[in-house]
């Protein structure tokens, strides 16, 4: 088990070597001069040269890549072309709404979806299932910006019980104004990993219902209730957390929709801002940083399965 | 045992149990009248689709509602009537006053549960025991079914255990509260046949000890012979007879019950004739399967599924393969068509060695060597018509299509199908017809050597009958060398000309079989005899 943890700690390495190499070739082998491009249409060529020197552009391609390598080996991102600030700093500064969002999201999918799910499963077939398939299946339609208006319209601008946007800090502020103003962020954009984690959990737990040990457990006398407590919703668990690992790894693009539409000052602002700026040291380390994130949450899912089911064993 | 002395524990009248529409009968069971005793072993005995599994589960409330109603008939427990109780009263009475064994008890328990917490459940529902008074009688429990170091095995998971430490859980769980009725769902079908010896032994003596009724369903007149008291035989939904264990084996009056009984396999093998040709088909020398690797940095777990495995079959000849499960026999099978590649040693066929032979060259003598699989449910493609399946092989092989259809045709009749139905999907036939489609697939491809990997196992005796005078007719007609894997004591001895014992993927003992039977030499071989449910009975010769 621990050789395994090891094992896949240190196997992370040579994938973020791919990863980086990517990033830095994306950059070096697309058309056109990338510090050209930086330095936008009324640059001058001094400017140009000034960027290009900058970046390091003007040395020869393996010379660079030794450079960039040696400079990720230190734990060094780069610095950003317009804030001058380095990229690490500038992900710790944007770490906290975003961690948290995500966290809060998470939280509140797990708490309605698994539940929701269980329920559909359970009475397959009745109206609580279709109105739950019927809610997956608008969730999953529904962009996440127009949710995001619509909840601002009804819940801020309507009936005036929720701030409209921006973050507080529950460090700061303390946590109730911190509450106050994730809970939108959080319900627009959970809805769709809801939609998707309950009809997940609804297959996986139906499945789990025609097994078995269900029925020696209805022999016991067990109640209904606690039949699908205890013996199909942890044996339905391996594919449902496996989907919420996913989740969390595809809520990246959420976070970026979210955080723009809310004016959060998250990591999801920083990649569009550096995007929009065409700051390529940024959108480098956002990459890195996002693939290594990725990365830990994979290895933290397959752990996880050694806590639901004592048959995997590392 | 005498019936009508002792106090009914269960009494069924005149339970009618209705299907759904569009099912291929009306009622599920119909108008079924029988009891258990206290201290008796009632055996419900009949093929697939008798409504033997039905009426036990009718009992326990376990029937999905929707699907099969009771519509007559009482279920008294105790003098209750059990079809009258709510949904609540019937929990409190299921685990408390009556309890069920499964089958299959890899899959009746909970994997991810702790055994231990799983019979504790039973005592946490139905009384305000502590957590340790619970702890404590649940190891009692279990050392009352006679299980190993029951404080270790509580904290085991079922993964952990043998399959008959497995049924003997399930029997402490059932057992824990000491209900008075105990239903037994063919509790020893799934478990190896020293095994099966062992928890019919344990049934018989828990019920001699604590007085309980048994009803136990099974389709094994080996196992009645071995355990009940009084015999039920059902067809169809319907009681065809019953009365005590000798009545119903030493004179059974109804139809059904003679053709039940004179279908089982005696144990005592038929003269074989012994070619004495050397013209050996099939021949491997020194076959070693190891499963298992080594990983990087790691010590693998190397398990040796077969060891110098030498055997030969002639032409003409059934070789049987004999063996518990993990004896190494299917390996055996599985290295010999190449579905598996073995770790070393050869196979030839008509003396060409195949066992390191590459892909491309292979299939060339793929057509050489068929099989036929156990369950003819899955070894058909459901979307594909019988037709399709047969023809598939030998048009791989460059016969053409009209061809092909005339052989497919002609094979059906051979094994005694309509050449018509060769346009049907295989679930328009029943298993014992699905399994005959399998042999003219297998026969399609003109094969040296067939073998047959369980093929009769998964069939109801009556078609396991039929199905095994099929292979026996084949063999001759097309001159095979046939490889029979069993793990049935009984229809190896039927079918098997020669008999190879394995265990633990070693050959034990090989021989005639009439002289295995009649003289085993090796202790294995004689466990494996003597555990045969039913060894004292010739049902062959009661009917």
């Amino acid at each position: 088990m621990y050789f395994y943890i090891l094992k896949r700690i240190l196997s992370t390495i040579p994938v973020m070597i791919i990863v980086a190499l990517f990033v830095f070739l994306m950059l070096r082998l697309a058309p056109g001069d990338p510090a050209a491009v930086i330095a936008g249409d009324y640059a001058t060529a001094e400017d140009v040269e000034r960027i290009r020197e900058q970046l390091g552009l003007n040395e020869p391609i393996p010379v660079q890549m030794y450079k960039w390598v040696a400079q990720l080996a230190s734990g060094d991102l780069g610095t950003a072309i317009f804030s001058k600030l380095p990229v690490t700093t500038l992900i710790g500064q944007r770490l906290e709404p975003t961690l948290l969002l995500a966290l809060s999201t998470i939280t509140f999918t797990v708490l309605v979806a698994v539940p929701l799910g269980t329920l559909a499963a359970y009475k397959a077939g009745s109206w609580v299932d279709r109105f739950v398939m019927l809610f997956s299946v608008a969730g999953f339609s529904v962009p996440v910006f127009v949710l995001g208006y619509v909840l601002i319209y009804l819940l801020s601008m309507q009936l005036k019980i929720l701030p409209v946007q921006g973050y507080k800090s529950p460090f700061e502020h303390g946590f109730i104004e911190f509450f106050r103003h994730i809970i939108l962020p959080t319900l627009t954009l959970s809805v769709i990993y809801i939609a998707l984690i309950a009809r997940m959990t609804r297959a996986s737990v139906q499945e789990v219902l025609q097994e078995d040990y269900v029925r020696t457990a209805r022999a016991k006398g067990q109640s209904e209730f606690k039949i699908l407590l205890r013996h199909a919703l942890r044996n339905a668990a391996v594919p449902i957390v496996t989907v919420i690992g996913l989740g969390i790894a595809l809520m990246i693009g959420g976070v970026v929709v979210t955080e723009s539409v809310f004016n959060i000052p998250g990591l999801g602002r920083l990649v569009l801002d550096a995007v929009l700026a065409r700051d390529y040291p940024v959108i480098q380390g956002l990459i890195l940083f996002f693939s290594f994130v990725y990365i830990l949450i994979n290895l933290l899912i397959d752990l996880s399965y050694t806590l639901f089911d004592p048959r995997i064993r590392y | 045992m005498s019936e009508g002395k002792a106090k009914p524990v269960l009494e069924i009248n005149g339970l009618t149990v209705r299907l759904p529409e569009g099912a291929d009968r009306e009622f599920a069971i119909e108008d079924v009248t029988l009891s258990v005793s206290e201290g008796e072993i009632v055996c419900i005995v009949g093929e697939s689709g008798s409504g033997k599994s039905v009426t036990a589960f009718t009992v326990m409330g376990l029937i999905p509602k929707k699907d099969l109603t009771p519509v007559a008939g009482e279920v008294l427990l105790q003098g209750e009537d059990l079809l009258k109780k709510t949904d609540r009263q019937m929990r409190a009475m299921r685990g408390e006053n009556m309890a069920m064994v499964f089958q299959e008890p890899m899959t009746a328990l909970n994997p991810v549960m702790r055994v231990g917490d799983q019979i504790a459940e039973l005592l946490e529902i139905h009384t305000n025991m502590s957590g340790t008074a619970r702890k404590k009688r649940v190891i009692d429990a279990m050392k009352d079914v006679s299980l190993p170091d029951p404080n270790k095995m509580y904290l085991s998971y079922p993964h952990q255990l043998s399959g008959g430490q497995r049924q003997r859980i399930m029997i402490a769980m059932a057992l824990a509260l000491e209900p008075r009725l105990l239903i037994a769902d063919e509790p020893t079908t799934a478990l190896d046949v020293t095994t099966q010896a062992e928890v019919l032994e344990l049934i018989k003596d828990i019920q001699r000890r604590h007085g309980m009724g048994v009803m136990f369903i099974t389709h094994d007149f080996g196992v009645v012979a071995d355990i009940a008291d009084r015999v039920v035989v059902m067809q169809n939904g319907k009681i065809v007879e019953q009365g005590t264990r000798d009545e119903i084996i030493a004179a059974p009056k109804h139809p059904y019950t003679k053709m039940l009984i004179g279908s089982v396999p005696s144990l005592t093998p038929p003269a074989h004739s012994h070619p004495e040709t050397d013209d050996a088909a099939l021949k491997t020398h020194g076959l070693n399967m190891v499963y298992g690797r080594h990983g990087f940095l790691q010590k693998g777990r190397l398990v040796h599924a077969a060891q110098d495995v030498e055997l030969v079959v002639r032409r003409g000849e059934t070789l049987g393969v004999v063996g518990e499960s993990g004896s190494g026999k299917s390996t055996v099978a599985r290295c010999i068509v190449r579905l598996i590649d073995p770790t070393s040693g050869d196979i030839d066929i008509e003396g060409v060695n195949i066992a390191t032979m590459p892909e491309r060259e292979l299939r060339a003598f793929r057509q050489q060597i068929q099989i036929v699989f156990q369950d003819p449910y899955r070894s058909l493609n459901p979307r594909r018509t019988v037709g399709q399946s047969i023809v598939e092989g030998p048009m791989n092989y460059g016969l053409g299509a009209d061809e092909a259809r005339v052989r497919a045709e002609e094979l059906m009749r051979v094994v005694g199908l309509a050449p018509e139905a060769l346009d049907r999907f295989p679930h328009q036939f029943s298993g014992g017809q699905r399994q005959r489609v399998c042999i003219a697939r297998a026969l399609a491809m003109e094969p040296k050597v067939l073998i047959a990997d369980e093929a009769v196992s998964a069939l109801d005796v009556s078609v396991q009958a039929q199905v095994l005078r099929l292979l026996r007719d084949v063999r001759e007609r097309y001159d095979l060398a046939m490889l029979f894997i069993t793990h049935d004591l009984r229809v190896a001895a039927q079918i098997c000309d020669r008999i190879m014992v394995m265990q633990h993927g070693v050959v034990v003992e090989e021989g005639r079989t009439e002289e295995v039977y009649a003289n085993p030499q090796h202790p294995y071989t004689q466990s494996l005899l003597a555990a045969a449910p039913g060894r004292d009975v010739d049902f062959a010769q009661l009917v």
